[in-house]
């Protein structure tokens, strides 16, 4: 699945997208960047409900293909900013957590 | 053997959010020189958590990254506190980072283990109340 193809479901909504015709293979979800940057592998979707601009310079150095902000959290201009800079597809969902991983496990596995 | 090419870096203590500004910046320069992205990955993992350390712990320090031509060293000093028990600090899940950092998605004690599962050498040099220097090697070959 593609970035672009996942941007299709009204559940995720684009705040900055770079390039969307990158590759989601697999996911991981977690909050604790330190085990993120342990366990997140290159072209994952990256779920988490944090929202500090270190969120965006973890998944540059994964270089995952796109980072999903759950449950609405509220995006600062700085992190929007950042996406930008590194050139980071940032997405936002109002799905918790655990709701968006079980969406987008389909989406990948289908 | 060729010389090094040396990369310095200095990282701000005060600003825990640009921490992996140097980290970003040596991946953009290894992809310059061609390294494969799976050792530029595991130096830049490596040395965020090794900058976020020392935002978080010393208040800031420097980065010097050597490229040889059979591995890359970085090594990473600061005039923090200093590390009371270096075995500990090694153990998965030990933290002693403050609550606001780990507002911040840090301080799970992660960051030691993780740099030295992501690089073939590491090696600690503490002196409480002087500072501590990590020296990490990936090996290239």
């Amino acid at each position: 699945m593609t970035v672009k193809e996942l941007l299709k479901l009204d559940e995720f909504e684009a705040v900055n997208i770079s390039d969307d015709s990158r590759i989601i293979k697999g996911g991981y979800c977690g909050d604790l960047l330190s085990w993120v940057m342990g366990r997140a592998e290159e072209d994952n979707v990256f779920v988490t409900i944090m929202v500090n601009v270190n969120v965006i310079a973890v998944a540059s150095l994964i270089n995952v293909s796109c980072v999903v902000i759950c449950e609405n959290a509220e995006l600062s201009d700085e992190l929007i900013n950042a996406a930008k800079q590194k050139e980071i597809n940032l997405i936002k969902t109002p799905l918790a957590s655990f709701e968006a991983c079980a969406c987008l496990s389909n989406l990948i596995n289908a | 053997m060729s010389e090094a090419i040396n990369f310095h870096y200095v990282v701000d203590g005060d600003d825990f959010t640009s921490a992996g500004e140097a980290s970003v910046d040596i991946k953009r320069k290894l992809r310059q020189l061609g390294v494969d992205p799976a050792i530029i990955r595991r130096v830049s993992i490596a040395m965020y958590e090794g900058e976020v350390n020392m935002v978080i712990h010393a208040d800031g320090g420097t980065v010097d990254v050597n490229v040889y031509e059979d591995k890359i060293e970085m090594i990473l000093s600061d005039e923090g506190p200093g590390i009371v028990n270096v075995e500990l600090a090694m153990k998965k899940g030990f933290s002693t980072a403050p609550d606001y950092v780990r507002s911040l998605g840090f301080g799970a004690g992660m960051g030691l283990p993780n740099m030295k599962s992501y690089t073939d050498g590491m090696q600690i040099d503490t002196k409480i109340g002087v500072g501590t220097t990590i020296t990490m090697v990936v090996n290239l070959k």
